[in-house]
Protein backbone atom coordinates (compact mmCIF):
# COMPACT_ATOMS: atom_id res chain seq x y z
CA UNK A 1 0.00 0.00 0.00
CA UNK A 2 1.42 3.53 -1.04
CA UNK A 3 1.83 6.15 2.18
CA UNK A 4 1.08 8.74 -0.20
CA UNK A 5 -2.27 7.22 -0.19
CA UNK A 6 -3.33 6.73 3.51
CA UNK A 7 -2.60 9.98 4.03
CA UNK A 8 -4.05 11.39 1.32
CA UNK A 9 -7.02 9.65 1.69
CA UNK A 10 -7.15 10.84 5.25
CA UNK A 11 -6.37 14.22 4.18
CA UNK A 12 -9.44 14.32 1.66
CA UNK A 13 -12.08 12.56 3.58
CA UNK A 14 -11.54 14.55 6.75
CA UNK A 15 -12.06 17.60 4.21
CA UNK A 16 -15.02 16.39 2.73
CA UNK A 17 -16.53 15.89 6.34
CA UNK A 18 -15.61 19.22 7.24
CA UNK A 19 -17.47 20.81 4.24
CA UNK A 20 -20.14 19.21 5.31
CA UNK A 21 -20.52 22.13 8.09
CA UNK A 22 -21.10 25.04 5.27
CA UNK A 23 -23.54 26.93 6.34
CA UNK A 24 -24.63 24.96 9.49
CA UNK A 25 -21.80 26.01 12.00
CA UNK A 26 -22.77 27.41 15.06
CA UNK A 27 -21.23 30.97 14.58
CA UNK A 28 -19.81 32.68 11.73
CA UNK A 29 -16.02 33.14 12.81
CA UNK A 30 -16.40 29.25 13.24
CA UNK A 31 -17.64 29.25 9.36
CA UNK A 32 -14.72 30.64 8.46
CA UNK A 33 -12.15 28.32 10.71
CA UNK A 34 -13.95 25.01 9.46
CA UNK A 35 -13.33 25.81 6.35
CA UNK A 36 -9.66 26.94 6.35
CA UNK A 37 -8.97 23.78 7.92
CA UNK A 38 -11.07 21.82 5.10
CA UNK A 39 -9.39 23.58 2.23
CA UNK A 40 -5.58 23.23 4.29
CA UNK A 41 -7.14 19.60 4.38
CA UNK A 42 -7.85 19.68 0.50
CA UNK A 43 -4.43 21.09 -0.44
CA UNK A 44 -2.51 18.43 1.00
CA UNK A 45 -4.96 15.84 -0.30
CA UNK A 46 -4.29 17.37 -3.66
CA UNK A 47 -0.39 17.34 -3.18
CA UNK A 48 -0.32 14.01 -1.97
CA UNK A 49 -2.71 11.84 -5.10
CA UNK A 50 -1.16 13.78 -7.25
CA UNK A 51 2.15 12.47 -5.93
CA UNK A 52 0.76 9.00 -7.04
CA UNK A 53 -2.10 9.04 -10.01
CA UNK A 54 -4.69 11.42 -11.27
CA UNK A 55 -6.00 13.30 -8.68
CA UNK A 56 -9.96 12.81 -9.79
CA UNK A 57 -9.55 9.49 -10.59
CA UNK A 58 -8.39 8.39 -7.44
CA UNK A 59 -11.03 10.69 -5.73
CA UNK A 60 -13.84 10.09 -7.92
CA UNK A 61 -13.25 6.68 -9.50
CA UNK A 62 -12.05 4.34 -6.91
CA UNK A 63 -14.36 1.85 -5.05
CA UNK A 64 -14.79 2.13 -1.08
CA UNK A 65 -12.58 -0.91 -0.29
CA UNK A 66 -9.82 0.83 -2.17
CA UNK A 67 -9.70 3.80 0.04
CA UNK A 68 -6.73 3.87 2.72
CA UNK A 69 -8.18 6.48 5.00
CA UNK A 70 -8.28 5.49 9.02
CA UNK A 71 -11.99 5.08 10.12
CA UNK A 72 -11.84 7.67 12.36
CA UNK A 73 -11.86 10.57 9.72
CA UNK A 74 -14.66 9.13 7.94
CA UNK A 75 -17.17 9.32 10.43
CA UNK A 76 -20.13 11.69 10.35
CA UNK A 77 -19.66 14.96 11.73
CA UNK A 78 -22.52 14.28 14.50
CA UNK A 79 -22.72 17.57 16.76
CA UNK A 80 -20.07 20.48 17.21
CA UNK A 81 -19.06 18.78 19.83
CA UNK A 82 -18.09 15.47 17.67
CA UNK A 83 -16.96 16.94 15.19
CA UNK A 84 -14.20 18.77 17.55
CA UNK A 85 -13.52 15.80 19.37
CA UNK A 86 -12.87 14.11 15.74
CA UNK A 87 -10.87 17.51 15.34
CA UNK A 88 -8.66 16.82 18.45
CA UNK A 89 -7.72 12.66 17.83
CA UNK A 90 -6.85 13.36 14.05
CA UNK A 91 -5.05 16.89 14.43
CA UNK A 92 -2.94 15.97 17.58
CA UNK A 93 -1.97 12.61 15.68
CA UNK A 94 -1.37 14.22 12.40
CA UNK A 95 0.73 17.32 13.57
CA UNK A 96 3.05 15.06 15.71
CA UNK A 97 3.36 12.45 12.15
CA UNK A 98 4.15 15.59 10.22
CA UNK A 99 6.59 17.04 12.55
CA UNK A 100 8.57 13.88 12.78
CA UNK A 101 8.20 13.47 8.58
CA UNK A 102 9.26 16.81 8.54
CA UNK A 103 12.47 16.62 10.68
CA UNK A 104 13.40 13.15 8.16
CA UNK A 105 14.71 13.26 5.26
CA UNK A 106 12.36 10.72 3.43
CA UNK A 107 9.42 10.81 0.82
CA UNK A 108 7.31 12.98 2.28
CA UNK A 109 9.72 15.76 4.51
CA UNK A 110 8.84 19.00 1.81
CA UNK A 111 4.88 18.21 2.22
CA UNK A 112 5.32 17.93 5.82
CA UNK A 113 7.52 20.71 6.41
CA UNK A 114 4.86 22.74 4.77
CA UNK A 115 1.61 20.97 6.16
CA UNK A 116 2.83 21.04 9.78
CA UNK A 117 2.77 24.80 10.06
CA UNK A 118 -1.32 24.01 9.00
CA UNK A 119 -2.08 21.07 11.31
CA UNK A 120 -0.36 23.24 14.00
CA UNK A 121 -3.32 25.87 13.94
CA UNK A 122 -5.79 23.05 13.11
CA UNK A 123 -4.35 21.29 16.57
CA UNK A 124 -4.78 24.73 18.39
CA UNK A 125 -8.36 24.93 17.65
CA UNK A 126 -9.43 21.99 18.18
CA UNK A 127 -7.51 22.09 22.10
CA UNK A 128 -9.22 25.51 22.43
CA UNK A 129 -12.63 24.30 21.74
CA UNK A 130 -12.15 20.91 24.10
CA UNK A 131 -11.33 23.72 26.83
CA UNK A 132 -14.41 25.90 26.04
CA UNK A 133 -16.61 22.74 25.76
CA UNK A 134 -15.04 20.66 28.68
CA UNK A 135 -14.90 23.73 30.46
CA UNK A 136 -18.00 26.33 29.13
CA UNK A 137 -21.53 24.89 30.59
CA UNK A 138 -22.77 21.94 31.77
CA UNK A 139 -24.06 21.00 28.81
CA UNK A 140 -21.41 21.57 26.84
CA UNK A 141 -19.29 19.45 28.93
CA UNK A 142 -21.50 16.30 28.82
CA UNK A 143 -21.51 16.58 24.99
CA UNK A 144 -18.09 17.04 24.59
CA UNK A 145 -17.46 14.37 27.14
CA UNK A 146 -19.59 11.67 24.66
CA UNK A 147 -17.83 13.37 22.00
CA UNK A 148 -14.63 11.62 22.92
CA UNK A 149 -16.17 8.53 24.01
CA UNK A 150 -17.92 7.60 20.88
CA UNK A 151 -14.66 8.27 18.62
CA UNK A 152 -12.63 6.73 21.23
CA UNK A 153 -12.64 3.46 19.37
CA UNK A 154 -11.05 4.79 16.62
CA UNK A 155 -8.36 6.22 17.63
CA UNK A 156 -6.20 2.97 18.02
CA UNK A 157 -5.67 2.58 14.38
CA UNK A 158 -3.55 5.77 14.04
CA UNK A 159 -0.56 3.61 15.09
CA UNK A 160 -0.49 0.91 13.19
CA UNK A 161 2.43 0.43 10.80
CA UNK A 162 2.18 2.11 7.30
CA UNK A 163 4.36 0.67 4.77
CA UNK A 164 6.33 3.04 3.39
CA UNK A 165 6.05 5.22 6.06
CA UNK A 166 9.31 5.56 8.51
CA UNK A 167 7.60 6.55 11.47
CA UNK A 168 7.69 4.77 15.29
CA UNK A 169 4.09 3.98 15.83
CA UNK A 170 4.77 3.49 19.61
CA UNK A 171 6.64 6.64 20.11
CA UNK A 172 3.77 8.50 17.89
CA UNK A 173 1.23 6.79 20.21
CA UNK A 174 3.03 7.73 23.65
CA UNK A 175 3.37 11.34 22.23
CA UNK A 176 -0.26 11.46 21.25
CA UNK A 177 -1.78 10.02 24.82
CA UNK A 178 0.38 12.96 26.77
CA UNK A 179 -0.72 15.27 24.66
CA UNK A 180 -4.26 14.51 24.45
CA UNK A 181 -4.65 13.64 28.09
CA UNK A 182 -3.02 17.21 28.91
CA UNK A 183 -6.03 18.96 27.11
CA UNK A 184 -8.49 16.64 28.21
CA UNK A 185 -7.77 16.87 32.09
CA UNK A 186 -7.71 21.02 31.28
CA UNK A 187 -10.65 20.65 30.21
CA UNK A 188 -12.09 19.16 33.34
CA UNK A 189 -13.35 15.95 31.17
CA UNK A 190 -12.30 12.42 31.66
CA UNK A 191 -9.83 10.08 29.11
CA UNK A 192 -11.95 7.69 27.68
CA UNK A 193 -10.81 4.07 29.23
CA UNK A 194 -11.95 1.39 26.40
CA UNK A 195 -10.50 -0.17 24.18
CA UNK A 196 -8.65 1.78 21.30
CA UNK A 197 -10.11 -0.34 18.59
CA UNK A 198 -12.54 -3.05 18.09
CA UNK A 199 -11.62 -6.73 17.70
CA UNK A 200 -12.16 -6.54 14.28
CA UNK A 201 -11.23 -3.39 12.76
CA UNK A 202 -7.81 -2.81 14.10
CA UNK A 203 -5.87 -1.47 10.83
CA UNK A 204 -9.35 -2.02 9.10
CA UNK A 205 -9.01 1.58 6.93
CA UNK A 206 -6.03 1.45 5.71
CA UNK A 207 -6.67 -2.31 4.74
CA UNK A 208 -9.51 -0.67 2.70
CA UNK A 209 -12.36 -1.58 5.42
CA UNK A 210 -14.77 1.04 5.99
CA UNK A 211 -17.71 1.82 8.29
CA UNK A 212 -20.96 2.11 6.52
CA UNK A 213 -21.40 5.74 6.80
CA UNK A 214 -18.69 5.79 3.95
CA UNK A 215 -20.40 4.47 1.19
CA UNK A 216 -23.12 6.98 1.22
CA UNK A 217 -20.42 9.88 1.52
CA UNK A 218 -18.57 8.29 -1.49
CA UNK A 219 -21.95 7.80 -2.81
CA UNK A 220 -22.47 11.36 -2.96
CA UNK A 221 -19.13 13.09 -3.48
CA UNK A 222 -18.55 10.66 -6.88
CA UNK A 223 -22.34 10.92 -8.36
CA UNK A 224 -21.76 13.83 -10.33
CA UNK A 225 -18.30 12.75 -12.09
CA UNK A 226 -19.18 9.36 -12.15
CA UNK A 227 -22.48 10.93 -14.16
CA UNK A 228 -20.05 11.93 -16.80
CA UNK A 229 -17.97 9.66 -17.67
CA UNK A 230 -14.60 11.04 -19.24
CA UNK A 231 -16.04 14.71 -19.52
CA UNK A 232 -13.46 17.59 -17.80
CA UNK A 233 -14.50 19.96 -15.41
CA UNK B 1 -32.88 68.79 36.31
CA UNK B 2 -35.01 70.35 39.06
CA UNK B 3 -32.97 73.68 39.96
CA UNK B 4 -33.34 74.55 35.80
CA UNK B 5 -35.98 77.69 35.66
CA UNK B 6 -38.53 77.78 32.95
CA UNK B 7 -36.35 80.60 31.70
CA UNK B 8 -32.88 78.86 31.05
CA UNK B 9 -34.83 75.61 29.84
CA UNK B 10 -36.09 77.50 26.85
CA UNK B 11 -32.74 78.84 26.68
CA UNK B 12 -31.52 75.36 26.59
CA UNK B 13 -33.44 74.41 24.09
CA UNK B 14 -32.71 77.16 21.81
CA UNK B 15 -28.67 76.14 22.08
CA UNK B 16 -29.47 72.57 21.05
CA UNK B 17 -31.92 73.28 18.54
CA UNK B 18 -28.65 76.19 16.82
CA UNK B 19 -26.00 73.11 17.91
CA UNK B 20 -28.50 70.54 15.86
CA UNK B 21 -28.88 72.35 12.89
CA UNK B 22 -25.15 73.39 12.90
CA UNK B 23 -24.51 69.82 12.93
CA UNK B 24 -27.06 69.26 10.27
CA UNK B 25 -25.04 71.88 8.00
CA UNK B 26 -21.46 70.50 8.54
CA UNK B 27 -23.23 66.94 8.07
CA UNK B 28 -24.67 68.08 4.57
CA UNK B 29 -21.49 69.61 3.53
CA UNK B 30 -19.68 66.85 4.73
CA UNK B 31 -21.47 64.76 2.05
CA UNK B 32 -21.41 67.37 -0.67
CA UNK B 33 -17.88 67.98 -0.44
CA UNK B 34 -17.74 63.61 -0.87
CA UNK B 35 -15.93 63.50 2.40
CA UNK B 36 -16.33 60.49 4.55
CA UNK B 37 -18.98 60.03 7.56
CA UNK B 38 -17.60 58.03 10.60
CA UNK B 39 -18.85 56.62 13.27
CA UNK B 40 -18.44 59.49 15.94
CA UNK B 41 -19.43 61.92 13.49
CA UNK B 42 -22.93 63.53 14.12
CA UNK B 43 -25.58 62.23 11.60
CA UNK B 44 -29.35 62.54 11.19
CA UNK B 45 -31.33 59.34 12.80
CA UNK B 46 -33.08 58.42 9.42
CA UNK B 47 -29.54 58.36 7.73
CA UNK B 48 -28.00 56.69 10.42
CA UNK B 49 -31.71 53.62 10.37
CA UNK B 50 -30.89 53.81 6.61
CA UNK B 51 -27.73 52.25 6.55
CA UNK B 52 -28.02 50.18 8.93
CA UNK B 53 -31.09 48.53 7.02
CA UNK B 54 -28.96 48.21 4.05
CA UNK B 55 -25.75 47.04 5.70
CA UNK B 56 -27.67 44.54 7.53
CA UNK B 57 -29.79 43.41 4.55
CA UNK B 58 -26.36 43.11 2.52
CA UNK B 59 -24.74 41.06 5.55
CA UNK B 60 -28.04 38.55 5.75
CA UNK B 61 -27.45 37.97 2.11
CA UNK B 62 -23.99 37.22 2.46
CA UNK B 63 -24.47 34.61 5.14
CA UNK B 64 -27.77 32.91 3.22
CA UNK B 65 -26.28 33.38 0.11
CA UNK B 66 -23.83 30.74 1.34
CA UNK B 67 -26.68 27.67 1.44
CA UNK B 68 -27.35 27.62 -2.56
CA UNK B 69 -23.92 27.37 -3.37
CA UNK B 70 -22.52 25.00 0.05
CA UNK B 71 -25.55 22.65 -1.42
CA UNK B 72 -22.55 21.51 -3.78
CA UNK B 73 -19.55 21.37 -2.12
CA UNK B 74 -20.38 17.35 -1.01
CA UNK B 75 -20.73 16.81 -4.77
CA UNK B 76 -18.58 18.94 -6.92
CA UNK B 77 -17.16 16.76 -9.97
CA UNK B 78 -13.51 17.85 -9.60
CA UNK B 79 -10.81 18.58 -6.34
CA UNK B 80 -10.02 21.43 -8.02
CA UNK B 81 -13.32 22.70 -8.68
CA UNK B 82 -14.27 21.68 -4.74
CA UNK B 83 -11.46 23.72 -3.42
CA UNK B 84 -12.79 26.85 -5.26
CA UNK B 85 -16.32 26.53 -4.40
CA UNK B 86 -15.21 25.87 -0.45
CA UNK B 87 -13.06 28.63 -0.61
CA UNK B 88 -16.01 31.30 -2.42
CA UNK B 89 -18.43 29.82 0.11
CA UNK B 90 -15.73 30.80 2.96
CA UNK B 91 -15.48 34.45 1.85
CA UNK B 92 -19.25 35.12 1.52
CA UNK B 93 -19.17 34.23 5.66
CA UNK B 94 -16.05 36.79 5.63
CA UNK B 95 -18.16 39.11 4.26
CA UNK B 96 -21.18 38.54 6.24
CA UNK B 97 -18.18 39.43 9.07
CA UNK B 98 -17.73 42.51 8.11
CA UNK B 99 -20.22 44.00 6.90
CA UNK B 100 -22.12 42.85 10.89
CA UNK B 101 -19.12 44.76 12.11
CA UNK B 102 -19.68 47.44 10.04
CA UNK B 103 -23.13 47.67 11.35
CA UNK B 104 -21.54 47.29 14.75
CA UNK B 105 -20.15 50.95 14.41
CA UNK B 106 -23.40 52.27 14.32
CA UNK B 107 -24.56 50.54 17.17
CA UNK B 108 -26.23 47.54 16.34
CA UNK B 109 -24.65 44.07 17.58
CA UNK B 110 -24.55 41.13 15.15
CA UNK B 111 -27.14 39.54 17.41
CA UNK B 112 -29.38 41.81 17.22
CA UNK B 113 -29.47 41.71 13.67
CA UNK B 114 -29.71 37.76 13.71
CA UNK B 115 -32.67 37.86 15.87
CA UNK B 116 -34.53 40.45 12.99
CA UNK B 117 -33.43 38.04 10.35
CA UNK B 118 -34.63 34.83 12.18
CA UNK B 119 -37.52 36.56 13.04
CA UNK B 120 -38.20 37.46 9.19
CA UNK B 121 -38.29 41.25 9.59
CA UNK B 122 -35.27 42.06 8.10
CA UNK B 123 -34.34 40.53 4.41
CA UNK B 124 -31.73 39.44 2.57
CA UNK B 125 -31.64 39.57 -1.33
CA UNK B 126 -34.39 37.35 -3.18
CA UNK B 127 -31.83 35.57 -5.17
CA UNK B 128 -31.27 33.23 -2.89
CA UNK B 129 -34.82 32.10 -2.94
CA UNK B 130 -33.84 29.97 -5.80
CA UNK B 131 -32.42 26.41 -5.72
CA UNK B 132 -29.10 25.26 -7.03
CA UNK B 133 -30.30 21.91 -8.94
CA UNK B 134 -27.54 21.46 -11.07
CA UNK B 135 -23.76 21.67 -10.57
CA UNK B 136 -24.08 24.62 -13.65
CA UNK B 137 -25.83 26.36 -11.49
CA UNK B 138 -22.38 26.84 -9.54
CA UNK B 139 -21.21 28.82 -12.70
CA UNK B 140 -24.21 30.79 -13.20
CA UNK B 141 -23.99 32.02 -9.98
CA UNK B 142 -21.20 33.19 -9.85
CA UNK B 143 -21.11 34.95 -12.80
CA UNK B 144 -24.51 36.36 -12.79
CA UNK B 145 -24.89 36.78 -9.09
CA UNK B 146 -21.60 37.58 -8.32
CA UNK B 147 -21.43 39.72 -11.26
CA UNK B 148 -24.84 41.98 -10.72
CA UNK B 149 -23.45 41.68 -7.11
CA UNK B 150 -20.52 43.80 -8.21
CA UNK B 151 -22.33 45.74 -10.86
CA UNK B 152 -24.51 47.15 -7.44
CA UNK B 153 -21.68 47.15 -4.85
CA UNK B 154 -18.28 48.63 -6.89
CA UNK B 155 -20.38 52.38 -6.40
CA UNK B 156 -21.00 51.41 -2.72
CA UNK B 157 -16.82 51.52 -2.56
CA UNK B 158 -17.40 55.24 -2.39
CA UNK B 159 -20.29 55.48 -0.45
CA UNK B 160 -20.55 58.07 2.11
CA UNK B 161 -20.35 55.91 5.31
CA UNK B 162 -16.22 55.21 6.00
CA UNK B 163 -17.03 52.07 7.41
CA UNK B 164 -19.03 50.72 4.65
CA UNK B 165 -17.35 51.80 2.18
CA UNK B 166 -14.24 50.60 3.23
CA UNK B 167 -16.01 47.09 3.82
CA UNK B 168 -16.97 47.05 0.25
CA UNK B 169 -13.28 47.80 -1.06
CA UNK B 170 -12.19 44.37 0.37
CA UNK B 171 -15.93 42.66 -0.25
CA UNK B 172 -15.74 43.77 -4.05
CA UNK B 173 -12.07 42.46 -5.12
CA UNK B 174 -13.43 39.18 -3.43
CA UNK B 175 -16.57 39.11 -5.57
CA UNK B 176 -14.83 39.88 -8.90
CA UNK B 177 -12.63 36.51 -8.45
CA UNK B 178 -16.17 34.94 -7.91
CA UNK B 179 -17.38 36.03 -10.57
CA UNK B 180 -14.65 34.87 -12.89
CA UNK B 181 -14.37 31.46 -11.42
CA UNK B 182 -17.95 31.57 -12.13
CA UNK B 183 -17.72 32.71 -15.46
CA UNK B 184 -14.72 29.96 -16.04
CA UNK B 185 -16.83 26.86 -14.83
CA UNK B 186 -19.84 28.13 -17.09
CA UNK B 187 -17.13 28.50 -20.11
CA UNK B 188 -15.86 24.27 -19.07
CA UNK B 189 -19.12 23.15 -19.45
CA UNK B 190 -20.34 24.95 -22.57
CA UNK B 191 -17.49 23.81 -23.98
CA UNK B 192 -17.53 20.03 -22.87
CA UNK B 193 -20.16 17.65 -23.45
CA UNK B 194 -23.41 17.99 -25.05
CA UNK B 195 -24.67 17.33 -21.68
CA UNK B 196 -22.62 19.69 -19.57
CA UNK B 197 -23.46 22.44 -22.54
CA UNK B 198 -26.73 21.87 -22.52
CA UNK B 199 -26.34 22.00 -18.25
CA UNK B 200 -25.13 25.26 -18.26
CA UNK B 201 -27.62 26.50 -20.70
CA UNK B 202 -30.61 25.69 -18.60
CA UNK B 203 -28.65 27.37 -15.64
CA UNK B 204 -28.30 30.57 -17.38
CA UNK B 205 -32.15 30.45 -18.38
CA UNK B 206 -33.12 29.83 -15.47
CA UNK B 207 -30.47 32.67 -13.37
CA UNK B 208 -30.98 35.55 -15.88
CA UNK B 209 -33.98 37.10 -14.82
CA UNK B 210 -33.57 36.62 -11.39
CA UNK B 211 -30.62 38.25 -11.40
CA UNK B 212 -31.87 41.08 -13.57
CA UNK B 213 -34.23 41.77 -10.45
CA UNK B 214 -31.36 42.00 -8.07
CA UNK B 215 -31.06 45.52 -8.94
CA UNK B 216 -34.82 46.06 -7.36
CA UNK B 217 -37.94 47.63 -8.32
CA UNK B 218 -37.74 50.31 -11.27
CA UNK B 219 -36.61 53.23 -10.38
CA UNK B 220 -40.18 54.65 -10.37
CA UNK B 221 -41.32 52.36 -7.97
CA UNK B 222 -38.10 52.48 -5.51
CA UNK B 223 -39.31 53.40 -2.12
CA UNK B 224 -36.00 54.00 -0.40
CA UNK B 225 -33.74 55.05 -4.21
CA UNK B 226 -33.75 59.01 -3.99
CA UNK B 227 -33.12 59.84 -0.35
CA UNK B 228 -30.80 57.29 -0.33
CA UNK B 229 -29.13 59.06 -3.39
CA UNK B 230 -29.12 62.64 -2.00
CA UNK B 231 -27.18 61.00 0.75
CA UNK B 232 -24.60 59.60 -1.35
CA UNK B 233 -25.41 55.81 0.39
CA UNK B 234 -26.57 55.02 -3.41
CA UNK B 235 -24.90 56.62 -6.23
CA UNK B 236 -26.62 55.37 -8.99
CA UNK B 237 -30.89 54.63 -10.09
CA UNK B 238 -31.52 50.69 -10.25
CA UNK B 239 -32.60 50.67 -14.00
CA UNK B 240 -29.49 52.73 -14.57
CA UNK B 241 -27.15 49.83 -13.02
CA UNK B 242 -29.34 47.13 -14.62
CA UNK B 243 -28.56 48.52 -17.77
CA UNK B 244 -24.73 48.84 -17.48
CA UNK B 245 -24.98 45.30 -15.88
CA UNK B 246 -27.27 44.01 -19.51
CA UNK B 247 -24.39 45.96 -20.99
CA UNK B 248 -21.39 43.76 -19.30
CA UNK B 249 -23.27 40.18 -19.98
CA UNK B 250 -24.54 40.86 -23.86
CA UNK B 251 -20.57 40.13 -25.06
CA UNK B 252 -19.72 37.50 -22.54
CA UNK B 253 -22.39 34.87 -23.06
CA UNK B 254 -21.25 35.50 -26.51
CA UNK B 255 -17.73 34.38 -25.57
CA UNK B 256 -19.39 31.75 -23.56
CA UNK B 257 -21.29 30.31 -26.14
CA UNK B 258 -24.56 30.79 -23.99
CA UNK B 259 -27.72 32.30 -25.15
CA UNK B 260 -29.44 34.80 -22.77
CA UNK B 261 -33.09 33.58 -22.50
CA UNK B 262 -34.61 37.01 -24.14
CA UNK B 263 -35.38 37.75 -27.31
CA UNK B 264 -35.53 41.28 -26.78
CA UNK B 265 -32.03 42.05 -26.24
CA UNK B 266 -30.70 43.92 -28.60
CA UNK B 267 -28.65 47.24 -29.18
CA UNK B 268 -30.03 50.67 -28.83
CA UNK B 269 -27.50 52.55 -31.44
CA UNK B 270 -29.16 55.97 -29.81
CA UNK B 271 -28.87 55.30 -26.06
CA UNK B 272 -25.39 53.35 -26.82
CA UNK B 273 -26.70 50.81 -24.90
CA UNK B 274 -28.56 47.54 -24.84
CA UNK B 275 -32.25 46.79 -24.72
CA UNK B 276 -33.86 44.40 -22.82
CA UNK B 277 -37.47 42.48 -22.39
CA UNK B 278 -40.09 43.03 -20.06
CA UNK B 279 -39.31 41.68 -16.20
CA UNK B 280 -41.59 40.01 -14.83
CA UNK B 281 -42.36 42.18 -11.37
CA UNK B 282 -45.37 40.12 -10.27
CA UNK B 283 -42.67 37.18 -10.06
CA UNK B 284 -40.51 39.54 -7.95
CA UNK B 285 -42.74 40.73 -5.46
CA UNK B 286 -44.15 37.17 -4.46
CA UNK B 287 -40.62 36.04 -4.39
CA UNK B 288 -40.18 38.84 -1.80
CA UNK B 289 -43.43 38.17 0.14
CA UNK B 290 -42.15 34.88 0.77
CA UNK B 291 -43.63 32.41 -1.72
CA UNK B 292 -40.24 32.02 -3.70
CA UNK B 293 -39.38 28.46 -4.31
CA UNK B 294 -36.63 28.43 -0.90
CA UNK B 295 -38.02 31.13 1.55
CA UNK B 296 -38.79 28.53 3.89
CA UNK B 297 -36.00 26.31 3.89
CA UNK B 298 -33.34 29.34 3.19
CA UNK B 299 -34.86 30.83 7.12
CA UNK B 300 -35.14 27.87 8.40
CA UNK B 301 -31.54 26.05 8.06
CA UNK B 302 -31.13 29.77 8.96
CA UNK B 303 -32.88 29.58 12.26
CA UNK B 304 -31.92 25.88 12.98
CA UNK B 305 -28.05 26.58 12.83
CA UNK B 306 -28.82 29.31 15.04
CA UNK B 307 -30.65 27.37 17.47
CA UNK B 308 -28.49 24.44 17.13
CA UNK B 309 -25.18 26.01 17.92
CA UNK B 310 -26.66 28.03 20.98
CA UNK B 311 -25.13 25.96 23.50
CA UNK B 312 -21.99 26.17 21.70
CA UNK B 313 -22.22 30.17 22.32
CA UNK B 314 -23.27 29.67 25.55
CA UNK B 315 -20.39 27.58 26.41
CA UNK B 316 -17.72 29.89 24.70
CA UNK B 317 -19.22 32.62 27.00
CA UNK B 318 -19.47 30.99 29.95
CA UNK B 319 -16.14 29.88 29.73
CA UNK B 320 -14.85 33.27 28.89
CA UNK B 321 -15.97 34.87 31.65
CA UNK B 322 -14.83 32.34 34.62
CA UNK B 323 -11.28 32.38 32.54
CA UNK B 324 -10.94 36.33 32.39
CA UNK B 325 -11.27 36.25 36.09
CA UNK B 326 -8.23 33.50 36.42
CA UNK B 327 -5.75 35.47 33.65
CA UNK B 328 -3.29 32.87 32.98
CA UNK B 329 -4.63 29.57 33.45
CA UNK B 330 -4.17 28.65 30.01
CA UNK B 331 -3.43 30.08 26.17
CA UNK B 332 -7.18 30.24 25.41
CA UNK B 333 -8.26 32.50 28.40
CA UNK B 334 -6.38 35.45 26.79
CA UNK B 335 -8.25 35.50 23.56
CA UNK B 336 -10.68 37.60 22.35
CA UNK B 337 -14.05 35.63 22.87
CA UNK B 338 -14.77 34.93 19.10
CA UNK B 339 -17.95 32.91 19.84
CA UNK B 340 -20.49 34.97 21.58
CA UNK B 341 -21.92 36.50 18.31
FE1 LIG C 1 -20.06 38.16 -0.96
FE1 LIG D 1 -19.41 36.34 -3.85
Amino acid sequence: MSAALALGDDALVLSHRLGEWAGHAPVLEEEVALANIALDLLGQARMLLSSVGDEDELAFLREERSFRNVQLVEQPNGDFAHTIARQLYFSVYQHLLYEQLAAGTGEFADLATKAVKEVAYHRDHAERWVLRLGDGTAESHERMQNGLDALWRFTGELFRPVEGLDVDGESLHGSWSSAVTSVVERATLRLPSGPQSSAWSAGAGRQGLHTEPFGRMLAEMQHLHRSHPGASW
Amino acid sequence: MTAVTAEEATQGAADGAAADAARAEAFDAAVAADDRIEPRDWMPDAYRASLVRQMAQHAHSEIIGMQPEANWISRAPSLRRKAILMAKVQDEAGHGLYLYSAAETLGTSREELLDKLHAGRQRYSSIFNYPTLTWADVGAIGWLVDGAAITNQVPLCRCSYGPYARAMVRICKEESFHQRQGYELLLALSRGTPAQHEMAQDAVNRWWWPSLMMFGPPDDASAHSAQSMAWKIKRHSNDELRRRFVDICVPQAEALGLTLPDPDIRWNEELGQHDYGAIDWTEFQEVLKGNGPCNEERLAQRRRAHEEGAWVRDAAAAYADRHAERPGTSGAAAEPVEATA
